[in-house]
């Protein structure tokens, strides 16, 4: 009777969770489908984020973990420093305004320009900087891995 | 190792299976593959009903999945968010089966192994394929193997390493066709049992459709169990919980027979509401010689 | 001038890949265009039989591609229909038997001589599948409205369309009592999910079987409900604009029906 009422007065039924779970999988196939896209999209992540924070590239981590209803990107990137944030805010930009993605920067952001061929071993005064500012923690553990 | 045979029709080569030599003290469990040759008659609804009432029983089971890059068996166990590694990682050795065995929701002592989803068939090699099921069935006490559609790769892949199998059949003329051409190429190594799933008695007894007896005048297999179309299975797909799950239905309860029969129990196949025998005239031409 | 040819393929098996070509070609010829049908699907062969053609089989595509005989030796006239033959698949042999050029080049001289060419795709996406979209200018992916179906025309239509070719669907064995019921998806969700162009909808009807068992393709039984259905599919294939049928019925009686029927 209750599943009577229940289909008559339009409650939704298997169709509903269906769908749901149907759109859920052609999201998890079409990653699975395209690692070359993802590895694109990871790059250009972490290029993004580079403008404004030194990050450790050879430790990211990026997966997709599905929650509850959704899927969700979980990005593990760990943070070597913060540059020292500007009198006018912009921080992160170097002098001359360009964002170039470089080797870390040996001078202060304002008047910094990036060294060609740099090693990614941070040079002196940034180790100096980083052991006041304590290093930041990665952020909690990555999901599993796809 | 059993090797198949490549320039012969039969896949299923003419020895039976060697035995894994380093296992001679441990009870190997039983490796079965379910194929059809026609797709969309229910193998992987039958696989997924199938380890569940095995499972039930008290029964270890791993059924994996063969149909790579049409993978569908977590969808229909309402896995499909758990798995994380698929075989083609096992095969490759990227990841342990331990890692990539996925542990049922419900059901006690029932593991998926999923097919992965960005391959293709031709990547399986067939003799890994037959080495994982041997490892599998030290483990296990049923190693089932749900077969891709048709008589390729895929089903070659699905067919190595089992050492029965289980055809399922809709009571349609291209289906028991198609059935009858698997036997064939399934070959002298298999007594293949079959299952008759999607049954309307209301149409055999109008003459609609072929009956029980018209099927298997055909197909002379021994007859596991016959279940009837019920609406209710396309509800359990969208959720994701196999029918076998409520043993009150009356397709939970043939699945269980069913089960039961593969275990050995004297139990009778299954059967939905007699269905009267109709005979078609031109089901005698129709298969003449396609058998090899 | 050449032919359209169009592959009628699905990734699942047993959605209605067969007996669609059978029909959408019958319908196609009762409207007074040259139809060929090819079956792809070597080793398990169907639309001979679905037609009611099987006894009239001599020669078959493989031994068109080897050479054996001319193609005009092997189609098989139907006699009911003003311009249908089909190219029947061979049945002891497997897909590997043909390459996809061989079969594009059969395809392409059904072409010569037809105004539609339509090609019956096994299931899967194997070899098989890769000969007979190999032929074909254009896909007609069916589905049915369930979720493994959908997720596999979801994979095959991903296959497909970095070829450029044009792609559209048709939903077979829609139950629109279970629909209103909730228990089945619409057409709506199935074209949301698979975001493809809509070419029909096929309600379930139980006289397939039966038709299919004497081997007489639906749309010869002008009172079946399906025949029309078809007749719309090869108008909207003409790239006439027809409206689809509805088969919501959100009235009470239409309700209070689905929620009695189900469950």
């Amino acid at each position: 009777m209750i599943e009577f009422l229940r289909r008559f007065f339009g409650q939704p039924g298997s169709s509903a969770t269906a769908k749901e779970r149907l759109r859920l999988v052609l999201m998890t196939d079409h990653l699975e489908l395209a690692p070359e896209m993802i590895d694109t999209m990871k790059r250009e992540l972490v290029d993004v984020i580079s403008r404004y924070v030194e990050v450790d590239r050879e430790k990211i981590d990026v997966t997709f973990e599905r929650q509850d209803r959704t899927l969700a990107m979980l990005a593990n990137i760990p943070i070597l420093s913060v540059n020292r944030p500007s009198e006018n805010g912009d921080a992160g930009k170097h002098g001359n305004g360009k964002v170039e993605i470089a080797p870390p920067v040996a001078e202060p952001v304002s008047s910094a320009q990036p060294k060609p061929g740099a090693e990614t071993k941070p040079p002196a005064r940034k180790r100096r900087r980083r052991k006041k500012a304590g290093r930041a923690a990665p952020a909690g553990a990555a999901a599993a891995a796809t | 190792m059993h090797q198949l045979q490549s320039d012969d029709h039969a896949v299923g080569g003419d020895t039976p299976a060697a035995e894994n030599v380093e296992a001679k003290d441990v009870k190997l469990g039983r490796s079965i593959v379910l194929t059809s040759g026609k797709g969309g008659v229910g193998k992987t609804t039958t696989t997924a009903n199938l380890g569940t009432a095995l499972a039930a029983r008290g029964a270890r089971v791993v059924m994996i999945d063969a149909d790579i890059g049409l993978r569908n068996l977590d969808i229909v166990l309402g896995l499909e968010n758990r798995v994380r590694h698929h075989l083609l990682d096992v095969l490759e050795e990227r990841v342990e089966i331990d890692d990539a065995l996925v542990a049922d929701k419900r059901s006690e002592h029932l593991f998926l192994l999923a097919a992965a989803q960005a391959r293709e068939k031709e990547d399986v090699e067939t003799a890994k394929m037959q080495a994982l099921v041997t490892k599998l069935r030290e483990r296990f006490d049923y190693v089932l193997i749900d077969s891709p559609a048709g008589i390729e790769q895929g089903f070659k892949n699905a067919v190595a390493g089992a050492d029965e199998a289980i055809v399922v059949c809709t009571p349609e003329v291209a289906a028991v066709r198609d059935v009858d051409r698997v036997v064939g190429l399934l070959g002298n190594r298999f007594r293949p049992q079959l299952i008759i799933n999607r049954l309307r008695p209301q149409l055999v007894r109008k003459g609609k459709m072929l009956s029980v007896d018209d099927v298997n005048a055909i197909l002379r297999l021994p007859l596991l169990g016959v279940i009837a179309d019920e609406p209710e299975i396309i509800v359990t797909t969208n959720k994701g919980e196999p029918l076998a799950l409520r043993t009150a239905t009356p397709t939970g309860a043939a699945y269980h027979a069913i089960a039961a029969r593969v275990a050995g129990d004297d139990v009778a196949a299954p059967m939905p509401a007699a269905a009267k025998v109709s005979l078609f005239e031109r089901l005698g031409s129709m298969f003449s010689g396609a058998r090899r | 001038m050449s032919a359209r040819k169009i592959v009628v393929t699905s990734g699942k098996g047993g959605v209605g890949k067969t007996t669609t070509t059978a029909n959408l070609g019958a319908t196609l010829a009762k409207r007074g265009k040259r139809v060929v049908l090819i079956d792809a699907d070597i080793g398990l062969r169907n639309l001979d039989l679905v037609l009611g053609l099987e006894k009239r089989i001599v020669f078959d595509l493989v031994e068109v591609a080897e050479g054996r005989c001319q193609l005009r030796q092997a189609l098989i006239k139907d006699k009911r229909f003003e311009a249908l033959s089909i190219l029947p698949a061979a049945q002891t042999r497997e897909k590997d038997a043909i390459s996809p050029e061989q079969f594009a080049e059969i395809v392409d001289r059904a072409a010569e001589i037809a105004d539609y060419v339509l090609v019956d795709s096994p299931a899967g996406i194997e070899s098989g599948f890769r000969n007979a979209v190999a032929g074909a200018g254009e896909a007609i992916v069916v589905t049915t409205p369930e979720v493994s179906a959908i997720r596999d025309a979801d994979r095959v239509v991903g296959k497909i369309a970095g070829s450029g070719k044009p792609i559209r669907l048709i939903v077979n064995r829609l139950r629109p009592e279970m629909v209103r019921s909730g228990d089945m998806l619409s057409v709506d969700d199935v074209c949301q999910v698979l975001s493809v162009e809509l070419l029909g909808i096929v309600p379930d009807d139980e006289e397939v079987i039966d038709t299919t068992n004497r081997g007489e393709p639906i749309v010869l039984n002008e009172t079946n409900r399906l025949c029309a259905i078809y007749e719309k599919i090869a108008r909207r294939l003409e790239g006439e604009l027809v409206p689809f049928t509805s088969f919501d019925n959100p009235s009470f009686l239409g309700r209070l029906m689905g929620a009695l029927k189900a469950g």
